[in-house]
């Protein structure tokens, strides 16, 4: 596969990058990736890091997963109804911008210092993106094929399963990336009070103990993460949406 | 029989009232074929569109007796890219929740019969036009139509293709029995496909006149004088308008 190679050799370029500013640099504050390397297999290897890898996996992978199962519906139906899409969409514009990070305290208020809080705040950032890529998505297929659909005799209902969410998919996956990225980084941020767990923790606790080796582990933990959640996704793609890529 | 009487039809765009079709009355008999031509822009998909149901006109009638089942075959954007060939031609018989042995008996055999074997797997983006253009006939076909309202079906098409396939639809109308609406802006496709013809002038569209086609019931009849003597007067009719409209 052309691909895969072309990505290890990308990430060889990046390691030799780093090396090259750790030599130049000289400071404790970037460590060869050598040494963090060897920290990571063997935090890997003796299992303390597995913990925390898998804490933070399941905060992101909730947080998409509940945002994904609230904001794909949501989209279609204000994507295709416009007699909804007309009352909804104001708000959508004015609720979007927010950065709703700012938030935070009113959730914890709400709903604790526990996981569900880091869950919730992940959800509702995402929920944004893929809601208006999802309506926008819908909205903009073509009339024809609505056309074409009843033509055939389609119910509302099987006008969502054949013709707007398969359009839609596209916009979907590319919406899924941006949460991808946005969701880890909001991660980072959720974990680095208030918990004991974590990748966002182990990097705010080793930057505390100014153990820099340890610092990039996590960091680079949190790339890996995003890293598989990337991949996964993209297996996905290949999947559903077929059609796009087989040309 | 389809009857259309005193059928009048308008748009609102950018805030003003455009006529599309005014006071357009005509009749089509069972297992006759159709031919509906006119300047492009004249209104001649929107008329096809009122008979299929897609729109509904602003006054006048249009009556088809007894509830017969319409295939429709629509410009561009009829087949859904996401789904396969032998999906889209199945489509309608999925949509009636037909037993799912009987719609793959019906697949098979509209592939054998559009000459698709093999393709079945493929998704339409794989297709040349000639074989989508089949593919969408086969899927107004599947449901076994006593109607079939075609709109430009065949206009992206080389010259060769183009023969080809209206030889096929000639031997398939036919064959079956089916009634045939077809809209075209080709005047040959007119005098090889429609025993009658119907030739509307510029917009808002009104018929110009009705023109008896006897003859467009052999693919021999292309070769036949009264074949040029047909196309060379409906020539003469759509110049007077088409230069009407330039002046």
């Amino acid at each position: 596969m052309g691909r895969k190679r072309d990505i290890f050799i990308a990430a060889l370029v990046l390691l030799a990058v780093w090396q090259v500013f750790a030599l130049l640099l000289n400071s404790m504050a970037l460590p060869q990736p050598w040494a963090v390397l060897v920290d990571l297999g063997s935090k890997l290897a003796d299992g303390s890091l597995i913990d925390d890898l898998a804490v933070s996996s399941m905060r992101a992978l909730a947080g998409i997963a509940l945002a994904l199962a609230a904001a794909v519906p949501l989209g279609l139906i204000v994507g295709a109804e416009d007699h909804i899409g007309k009352r909804v969409s104001p708000f959508i514009y004015l609720l979007y911008p927010i950065p709703h990070v700012v938030l935070l305290p009113l959730i914890i208020i709400l709903f604790g210092i526990g996981n569900f809080s880091k869950i919730f705040l992940i959800a509702l950032i995402v929920f944004f993106q893929i809601l208006v890529t999802t309506r926008d998505g819908a909205r903009s297929i073509h009339r024809n094929y609505f056309h074409s659909i009843k033509t055939l005799g389609a119910t509302r209902l099987q006008m969502y399963r054949h013709l707007i969410l398969p359009a839609t998919l596209p916009k979907i996956m590319t919406a899924m990336r941006i949460s991808v990225g946005t969701s880890v980084a909001i991660l980072f941020f959720v974990e680095s009070f208030a918990t004991t767990t974590g990748l966002g923790y182990i990097i705010m606790d080793s930057w505390g103990r100014a153990d820099y080796i340890s610092l990039y582990t996590g960091i680079s933990s949190m790339a890996l993460l995003g890293f598989t959640l990337y991949l996964i996704l993209d297996r996905i793609e290949q999947h559903v949406c077929r059609w796009m890529s087989d040309h | 029989m389809i009857t259309v009487s005193s059928v009048s039809l308008s748009f609102t765009h950018d805030g003003q009232i455009q006529s599309v079709l005014d006071d357009i009355s005509f009749e089509i008999e069972a297992h006759d074929s159709c031919a509906i031509i006119g300047p492009s822009g004249c209104g001649k998909t929107s008329l096809l569109f009122l008979l299929a149901g897609i729109l509904q006109p602003d006054s006048g009638t249009l009556t088809i007796t007894g509830n017969p089942r319409c295939g429709t075959i629509l410009q561009n954007y009829g087949l859904f890219p996401w789904k396969t060939v032998a999906e889209n031609i199945g489509l309608g018989l999925t949509l009636k929740k037909a037993e799912k042995t009987k719609t793959r008996q019906v697949v098979a055999q509209l592939l054998e019969e559009m000459e698709l074997d093999g393709f079945d797997t493929h998704f339409p983006g794989q297709l040349s036009g000639g074989m989508q253009q089949r593919v969408a006939l086969a899927r107004a076909l599947a449901i076994d139509p006593e109607i079939l309202y075609m709109d430009e079906p065949l206009s992206s098409l080389d010259a060769l293709t183009r023969e080809r396939l209206q030889n096929l639809i000639l031997d398939i109308v036919h064959k079956r029995k089916i009634t045939a609406v077809l809209v075209t802006h080709s005047i040959e496709e007119a005098v090889f496909l429609g025993k009658k013809i119907i030739i509307l002038s510029r917009r808002p569209a009104r018929i110009l006149k009705v023109v008896g086609n006897p003859g467009a019931v052999s693919p021999d009849y292309r070769q036949s004088d009264q074949f040029f003597h047909q196309c060379i007067r409906l020539r003469e009719l759509l110049k007077g308008e088409i230069n009407g409209q330039e002046a």
